[in-house]
């Protein structure tokens, strides 16, 4: 019989740097409480801020919904913002639209999706330009 | 090496610390997502960022350390959410370059 998983909602903030990360605080805390292992950790919060910093910075925020049950982790984030024109480009590590004023906060070196994919078992990009971007996260507990 | 060894080692400012622990490697940069993409848990980060973003990274990556580079301060709300997370930070005024040398001769 398996337990029906845990699931937590975040609403990020649109432009708002400075509390931008809390979700993925707050998620990285969970886990820690949650008993899962500190390479899961990194892996899940490091992909989840990336999401994070991107709808802060593309789509004036958004939704993160993380559910988590004994083998798995799975992140959604979905945003109403632009939508992303050209999803193999914006895959490419450097490549990235961030304005100036991010990038001098150390934001915007093009590595947000990439890492996202690099750090999850799983990774899902649903985007509809005009409309908004939803992508989904998978972990696989090891 | 430990985190407090290499403090003494390098005659680092210390901006907040608190656990002492292995440094086991190291990584330098200013891209944030970058440093995230590359940097490993238990490293040694040298850095000239100094925002509230760079606490954040520590502690996603797991970062053993901080050095601000070349007399960089890191800003009130970077070091509120240092001593909120238990990061260690360092300053000093050797530039990037010279603290890799160092840190990679001492590790």
């Amino acid at each position: 019989m398996s337990a029906e998983p845990l699931h937590v909602h975040y609403t990020v903030d649109g432009g708002n740097f400075t509390s931008a990360g809390e979700a993925s605080v707050k998620v990285k805390r969970l886990l820690r409480q949650l008993g899962s292992s500190p390479e899961m950790i990194r892996r899940v919060s490091i992909a989840m801020y990336e999401g994070e910093i991107n709808m802060v910075i593309h789509a004036n925020g958004g939704d993160a919904d993380v559910y988590v049950d004994d083998e798995t982790i799975r992140i959604v984030l979905k945003d109403t913002g632009p939508g992303i024109k050209d999803v193999e480009q914006a895959m490419q590590e450097g490549y990235s639209t961030a304005p100036d004023n991010v990038r001098a906060l150390g934001f915007g070196a093009g590595m947000g999706l990439p890492n996202m994919k690099r750090f999850s078992d799983t990774f899902k990009l649903d985007t509809v330009v005009g409309q908004g971007t939803t992508i989904e996260l998978g972990f696989i507990n090891k | 090496m430990t985190v407090f060894e290499l403090r003494d080692a390098l005659d680092l400012t210390v901006f907040h610390e608190e656990e002492d622990r292995p440094v086991t490697g190291g990584y330098a940069g200013d891209l944030l997502s970058w440093v995230m993409g590359r940097a490993e848990s238990g490293d040694c980060w040298i850095t000239i960022m100094s925002n509230r973003n760079v606490p954040a990274v520590c502690s996603l990556t797991d970062a053993a350390m901080v050095i601000f580079a070349e007399d960089v301060v890191p800003d009130e709300a970077a070091l509120e959410a240092a001593r909120d997370n238990g990061l260690n930070f360092y300053g000093s005024p050797l530039s990037v370059f010279e603290l890799c040398a160092k840190v990679s001769a001492l590790l």
